[in-house]
């Protein structure tokens, strides 16, 4: 399973004064099982990528294949391709209507046509890997915390099992715990499920830890596509951009300056502290 | 007394049923006590639901206090004819940029608060033209506020409140919604306004990296006041700020693993310049 881009484009306000390019000849390969993360400044072209990679918005030029088939293509079934790469929007709490936790996961699965059954059946599984704890499987979700209103609002799309799931800024608005755990449970339904996980954010410190590779955006264009380690070496093209590395990366890069044979690019918290001990041993 | 003080502040929301008897009471701000003296940058820390927003609300009079007295420049914001008064001291900013905006033009917004203050209209210009220049927004102030980035949408609505000349402004949150160089460009436009205007900042936040350069902060868990100190002091008890869903900066974090692991490193410290120093110390005492 793969999706793949091909030299993608898209113009919001086409032929209007506001005429905008948001995305430039992208190219991108997403393989089966991946944990990618999306990182740019506001505006530049994170959030109409992953509206392409659903389908949700329409390429003016370039082609997006899923498995294989150009998605573009007449017969293609768009709703379905809705269901196998899932889309959690920003806030997505916000989203949350219908009267108690468990109808408004079980939404999406019927919406796909199962009966009631296997909607609940969806549901129970989704809100436990959410890790929604069974007592509030009836309660309006109006009342939750802001993260367990997220997690809810989560389990509504893992409801119609998607096998890619796309994430916009997941912890936005949460407080450090919070975010941990929102991180910790994405993180460990692509180690147990092999889900392929797209996760857009603004927290260096976040990709660095979490994700295999990186995808930086900026002015509508892949900026630079690696691994944590790799887009990170380019701290002063990403200061450009208005992003930066992760402190850490910046803490070894000074120790280096002063003499002391560290690696510096590492990226996390726990790489700086092995690498640093090292050098005392 | 300083420009806010609280003493045993108690907030309750009190949910009624449909014949107005009382359903629950959920107490959202238990017994604070503050005291924030004039020209004080100050940083109140808690996790989602810990009260800090309930306690802002308190700060302009939106929210009332339930038992207890809070003094804003002396005047108790119970009592109805000091509301005024109040929030022309203590101004208010929110998380959403995009709530707080109301006019089509820049400079429109900003003039709209010393407008409904009835400042003459010349004064209105001499104020919008400061309030934008302190907050680096004066090149914008013919543009519309909607094409605008997140984090010069959150300037313009500081500069609005600037503009009604508070000695004290209550920022909630307000760079939850930004990208890191909205985050940048907001907090050191804030600082700005604390150095150079001497204005009393309350700033309330998730982000521990914005607490660093804080004079005081406070940590609020269950509506209570869990910690207070210097950043120093706070940042030093890793342990005891996760047990309130809390974190500390990543330089600091580095150090606390580190002297867990055997480095003789000082407590808290806070920023990748001091640990690198630190750092360098212990190496150089450890090759010798």
């Amino acid at each position: 399973m793969s999706i793949i881009l091909n030299n993608v484009s898209y113009t919001y306000g086409e032929g209007t004064a506001y005429e905008m390019q948001a995305l430039k000849n992208v190219t991108l390969k997403i393989d089966d099982g991946e944990f990618i993360g999306i990182i740019g400044h506001t505006g530049s072209g994170k959030s109409t990528l992953i509206q392409h990679l659903n389908g949700l918005m329409k390429a003016v030029s370039g082609e997006i294949y899923f498995n294989g088939r150009d998605i573009s293509e007449e017969d293609f079934d768009r709703k379905e391709l809705r269901t196998r790469v899932g889309l959690v929007f920003q806030y997505p709490e916000h989203q949350l209507f219908e009267t108690t936790i468990f109808n408004d996961v079980c939404f999406g699965p019927i919406n796909q046509g199962f009966d009631k059954n296997e909607a609940g059946l969806r549901a129970f599984e989704a809100l436990r890997m959410a890790g929604v704890p069974e007592k509030l499987y009836y309660q309006p979700p109006f009342d939750l915390s802001g993260g367990q209103k997220r997690r809810v609002a989560i389990a509504g799309v893992l409801a119609m099992k998607p096998e890619v799931l796309i994430l916009d800024e997941p912890t936005a608005g949460l407080d450090p715990k919070g975010r941990d755990e929102i991180l910790d449970l994405i993180a460990g339904m692509h180690r147990a499920k092999g889900m392929t996980i797209i996760l857009v954010s603004h927290s260096m410190e976040d990709v660095a830890k979490y994700v295999q590779r990186i995808i930086v955006m900026d002015d509508g264009q892949v900026f630079l596509d690696g691994a944590p380690r790799e887009v990170f070496k380019y701290y002063e093209q990403l200061e450009k951009i208005g992003l930066k590395a992760p402190e850490v990366t910046y803490l070894m890069h000074d120790l280096k300056n002063r003499g002391m044979a560290v690696d510096w690019d590492a990226t996390t918290v726990e790489e700086a502290k092995q690498s640093i001990l090292k050098l005392f041993q | 007394m300083g420009i806010i003080k609280a003493s045993k502040l108690v907030f309750e929301y009190i949910r009624r049923d449909e014949e107005g008897n009382v359903d629950s009471i959920q107490t959202a701000v238990d017994h604070v006590d503050l005291d924030v003296n004039e020209g004080d940058f100050i940083v109140i820390l808690g996790h989602n639901g810990s009260g800090k927003s309930t306690l802002a609300k308190q700060l302009n009079a939106l929210l009332i206090p339930s038992e207890g007295t809070l003094w804003v420049e002396g005047k108790d914001t119970k009592e109805r004819e000091n509301v005024r008064d109040v929030r022309r001291t203590a101004g208010m900013v929110f998380q959403n940029p995009d709530n707080q905006i109301i006019a089509s033009v820049v400079e429109e917004d900003v003039g709209f608060g010393p407008e409904n203050l009835g400042v003459p209209t010349e004064e209105i210009w001499k104020r919008v033209e400061e309030s934008l220049t302190s907050v680096g927004m004066l090149k914008f102030r013919r543009h519309s506020p909607n094409k605008l980035s997140g984090g010069q949408k959150q300037r313009v609505a500081i500069a609005g409140v600037m503009a009604m000349e508070p000695k004290c402004i209550v920022l909630d949150e307000p760079t939850a919604m930004l990208d890191p160089n909205g985050r940048r460009e907001v907090l050191s436009a804030v600082h700005e306004l604390n150095r150079k205007k001497g204005i009393t900042v309350i700033l309330i936040t998730h982000y521990m990296e914005e607490a660093v350069d804080a004079d005081y902060i406070y940590v609020m868990d269950e509506g209570k006041v869990v910690m207070e100190g210097l950043p120093k002091e706070i940042f030093s008890q890793v342990e005891e700020l996760k047990r309130h869903r809390l974190d500390v900066p990543q330089a600091t974090l580095l150090a606390y693993e580190l002297k867990k692991a055997g480095l003789p490193l000082p407590d808290g410290i806070l920023t990748r310049q001091e640990l690198a120093e630190e750092l360098e110390r212990c190496y150089v005492n450890y090759t010798k």
